[in-house]
């Protein structure tokens, strides 16, 4: 009749044993957590006395890992930013600008002089041809530059460019194919160069997704403000060096050809005019150190790579007395005239800086520059403060809340009562267990999933008691109505357990952030409360009845 | 002595009011709507986009400085509130100040961010921003979606998965109450204004499996029922149905309710609207598993010979068997 076989039995109090063991780090977690750091340190940096004293504040043999708070609770800016992947379309433009010249200068005879049309949509290459009849051997002349695409995706024969001719302009852009290529490659590119600068700052598991098409989210925990945050990821950080041609406080004035005008950092009157090409830029260098100069001020020195070291000795010793400017993202931060030739391949940026300043910019120079702009979609930051009021008030609300369902069902069903009381502290300790093997987050509205779990997981308990309750009424003896009753109420568990658990996979699917930490304590909290129910209650009360023998019984 | 939520033999006749209570469910559902259409809801920022800024200062906060403080910089709509909550220490007091999308913008701009903290650090110096959430008038409208159908989809999936495991009738009758469940709460959050934001959708579709929760237990019980008396009225077996699982409806909701109680009372006020939206839905759904799910049922009528298998005119029981 009431029978459990001996292997059930035993797995049954392992799995709790298991819940119990690893919930268990979870009572000591800045403990636990001191430790993990410290073997992480470990690990990575070698092994030092402090380390080892607090990797030894917890024993190595207990299980370690941690539920990972949200940043709701830790405390922590979240940012999603989307990559402006058609910037890069006008650089690759640019880059083939020469070559497309240099084809149809080749064809001078038949096209006549060529001239790149400045006023170009973004994104495009358009040339304008002396002989509008022409354009046909233009265009044979550009298509023949067209490269293969190099992409998984794109079918075979795509090119990367496309050239149509209009009258007797010859525009030339990327293919959609070569579009979506350099699209992937961007973000891709963006996500490694967020992901070295946030290294870079050495913050505690920071993460770093690519979402959709052309979006990445960051999530950081333990950062005071998104403000210095997006100051460190969303600044392009392109460095490049050009040689001045003249300086002006007019904002309108004419660069000329081959010349750009571009304004000072933070002298607002102040305008310079460059040449448009770059003789170094940022890509050369090979490392970056906030520093001091000769007056004591913050400044950033920087290395080259031997080829960068070699272009700016060269530079330096031709241009001995000229003004050399030192550009930042479409500004210029110094243009100091070079004394003396630069040989060592090591420089020196001064300019308005401050400590904070100084140090950010050599972050940026070391980790490189982004390939395309950011724009912030989505902000959120909490205070650590906050998140641990969070934490203070909800594990007040799980004891309350606990205590309370503990008493109302053992006032309600007596001893039957206590053994669902024991099954719900066994469900929430496999519930922390789980989260915590798995390393999943746990966010604000995850701790009300908790809460709620504690609420609903004697359900599927009262279901039986109900039933074994009804069954005793049309009596067969003790035993065969808590067989029964657990045989009877089991399709309306498993009705019941199933349709919530399709919820909380939709939620999961399309939450994001907190929504998605309550989905998943919910479903945690569906499983391990029906394994409760079902395996361990039953499991107490058989024990209870092999023991007792009891003619009847009271539910 | 044991407690007791409801004797032991309970022989209520829940239909015995059915026009009225239905009639009460129709009326607060159309009275729902036309709160949501007349009054709306308080939409937050992540539908709405915008900026809010949660502040916790030292002194006593005057929201009329703030407010001067905040619209001084042309920022257009701007609300600040101050947030009372018992569990606050003595000398926290909390605003917090909602900023609309700016024209024009696709996204979040710091600068706007940094100049509010300015403003705001002048008439209070000691003021700290506790948590900055601000949001994008591009993916707010992409949250919107992803609310609509994933309440759609929870509703569409339960719609089926009754369907396969009773009748179709039973899962009509299922997703009215649920229905029922999320318009009244969306009427109960235009009523009171209650900020309506992504974690309200979550709570929504809480409400949903907790009220499909009690349903199918209600069903169950009911498909069991109608097997054993294959003549009594259908209205008769509902009832005895109903009244043997009222202890264990009762029951559920009771602990449930204790540990929402908890939560709402302890759980701090950043999450007070979360719960308050389940607390409300529990006492709902478990209203309208009773009222609602079973009056939908009984107006429809339902195969009344569970023994043979299905002609085909409903999924019905080649999937239930769990419990056979």
């Amino acid at each position: 009749m009431l029978q459990i076989a001996l292997w059930k039995r035993v797995l049954i109090l392992a799995v709790c044993a298991s819940g119990l063991l690893f919930s268990f780090p979870n009572g000591f977690y800045s403990r636990v957590e001191t430790h993990n750091d410290a073997v992480a340190a470990i690990e990575t940096f070698g092994s030092t006395s402090e380390r080892e004293a607090e990797a030894a504040i917890w024993p190595s043999f207990l299980p370690s890992s941690l539920i990972n708070l949200g940043l709701d609770l830790r405390g922590g800016a979240h940012l999603l930013a989307e990559v402006h992947v058609e910037d890069v379309y006008a650089d690759r433009m640019d880059i083939y600008w020469p070559e497309v010249r240099q084809a149809l200068v080749a064809l001078r005879d038949q096209v006549g002089f060529v001239e790149r049309v400045d006023t170009a949509p973004r994104g495009t290459l358009q040339v304008r041809i002396q002989r509008a009849e022409a354009i046909e051997a233009a265009l044979q002349a550009v298509r023949v530059l067209a490269r293969p695409v190099v992409s998984l995706t794109a079918g075979i024969g795509a090119t990367d460019i496309v050239a149509s001719g209009q009258g007797d302009v010859v525009t030339v852009e990327l293919s959609p194919e070569e579009k979506a290529a350099t699209d992937n490659r961007t973000v891709q590119q963006a996500l490694e160069i967020i992901r070295r600068r946030i290294d870079e700052v050495g913050t505690r598991e920071p993460s770093i997704q690519r979402q959709g098409e052309n979006r990445i989210l960051i999530q950081v925990p333990g950062v005071g403000s998104a403000a210095e945050l997006k100051a460190l990821i969303g600044t392009t950080a392109r460095l490049t060096f050009h040689p001045v041609v003249s300086s002006t406080t007019d904002p309108d004035a004419s660069a000329g050809p081959g010349n750009i005008l571009v304004p000072h950092l933070d002298r607002e009157e102040e305008f310079y005019i460059v040449e448009r090409a770059a003789v170094l830029s940022g890509e050369d260098l090979v490392d970056a150190q906030p520093a001091f100069d000769q007056n004591g001020l913050p400044s950033v020195t920087f290395r080259f790579n031997p080829a960068g070291a070699r272009i700016f000795g060269q530079y330096t010793s031709e241009n001995v007395g000229a003004l050399f400017a030192t550009v930042l993202d479409g500004k210029v931060i110094t243009a100091p005239q070079i004394r003396e030739p630069i040989t060592g391949g090591s420089g020196q940026i001064t300019g308005n800086f401050t400590v904070e300043s100084s140090t950010e910019l050599a972050i940026l120079l070391r980790a490189g520059a982004l390939p395309a702009e950011l724009t912030f979609l989505e902000e959120r930051t909490v205070s650590p403060g906050l998140g641990q009021d969070s934490i203070d008030a909800g594990r007040i609300a799980c004891i309350v809340a606990f205590a309370a369902v503990i008493v109302f069902m053992a006032l309600s069903y007596g001893l039957f009562g206590v053994f669902a009381d024991v099954a719900l502290i066994l469900n929430v300790a496999l519930l922390l267990g789980i989260l915590s093997v798995f390393g999943a987050t746990l966010t604000l509205p995850g701790i009300a999933g908790i809460v709620l779990t504690i609420g609903m997981a004697v359900d599927a308990n009262v279901l039986v008691f109900e039933r074994i309750r009804e069954e005793l009424k049309t009596a067969k003896g003790p035993s065969r109505a808590i067989e029964l009753g657990y045989q009877r109420a089991l399709s309306a568990i498993i009705d019941a357990n199933v349709t919530t658990g399709m919820t909380a996979v939709i939620l999961f699917a399309l939450g994001s952030g907190p929504v998605k930490g309550f989905a998943v304590t919910l479903m945690c909290g569906i499983v391990t409360s029906v394994f409760t129910a079902i395996f361990v209650t039953r499991l107490l009360i058989v024990m209870w009845f092999e023991r007792r023998r009891p003619r009847t019984i009271e539910v | 002595m044991r407690l007791k939520l409801v004797p032991k033999e309970t022989n209520f006749d829940f239909f015995r009011y059915r026009t009225i209570t239905m009639g009460a469910s129709i009326a607060a559902v159309v009275a729902s709507l036309i709160l949501w259409l007349v009054v709306g809801l308080n939409f937050g920022i992540d539908f709405r986009g915008g900026t809010t800024i949660r502040t916790e200062a030292v002194k006593e906060v005057d929201v009329g400085a703030y407010r001067q403080a905040v619209s001084a910089l042309d920022l257009g709509e701007v609300s600040v509130i101050e947030v009372f909550d018992p569990n606050f220490r003595e000398d926290q007091n909390v605003t917090l100040i909602r900023i609309q999308a700016q024209e024009g913008q696709e996204s979040v701009t710091g600068a706007i961010i940094t100049d509010v903290e300015a403003a705001l650090k002048e008439v209070d110096p000691s003021i700290e921003f506790t948590s900055v959430d601000s949001v994008g008038p591009k993916v707010s409208g992409e949250l919107v979606q992803t609310a609509i159908l994933a309440v759609t989809a929870a509703l569409a999936a339960i719609l089926i998965y009754i369907w396969l495991r009773f009748e179709w009738q039973f899962s009509v009758g299922a997703v009215a109450a649920l229905f029922h469940d999320v318009i009244l709460t969306i009427g109960i959050f235009s009523l009171l204004q209650i900020r309506f934001d992504l974690s309200t959708i979550a709570a929504i579709l809480t409400i949903v499996g907790y009220s499909i929760n009690d349903t199918v237990v209600i069903f169950d019980r009911l498909r069991e029922n109608l097997r054993k008396y294959k003549t009594t009225p259908l209205k008769d077996v509902m009832n005895t149905s109903v009244n043997e699982t009222l202890s264990r409806t009762l029951m559920t909701s009771g602990t449930t309710l204790l540990a929402l109680i908890a939560l709402l009372a302890f759980g701090g006020d950043v999450i007070r609207g979360f719960v308050f939206a389940i607390t409300w839905g529990v006492i709902v759904g478990t209203y309208s598993s009773v009222y609602v799910a079973k009056n939908v049922v009984l107006m429809l009528g339902v195969k009344r010979d569970w023994s043979k298998p299905s002609d085909g005119s409903g999924a019905g029981t080649q999937f239930a068997n769990v419990d056979a």
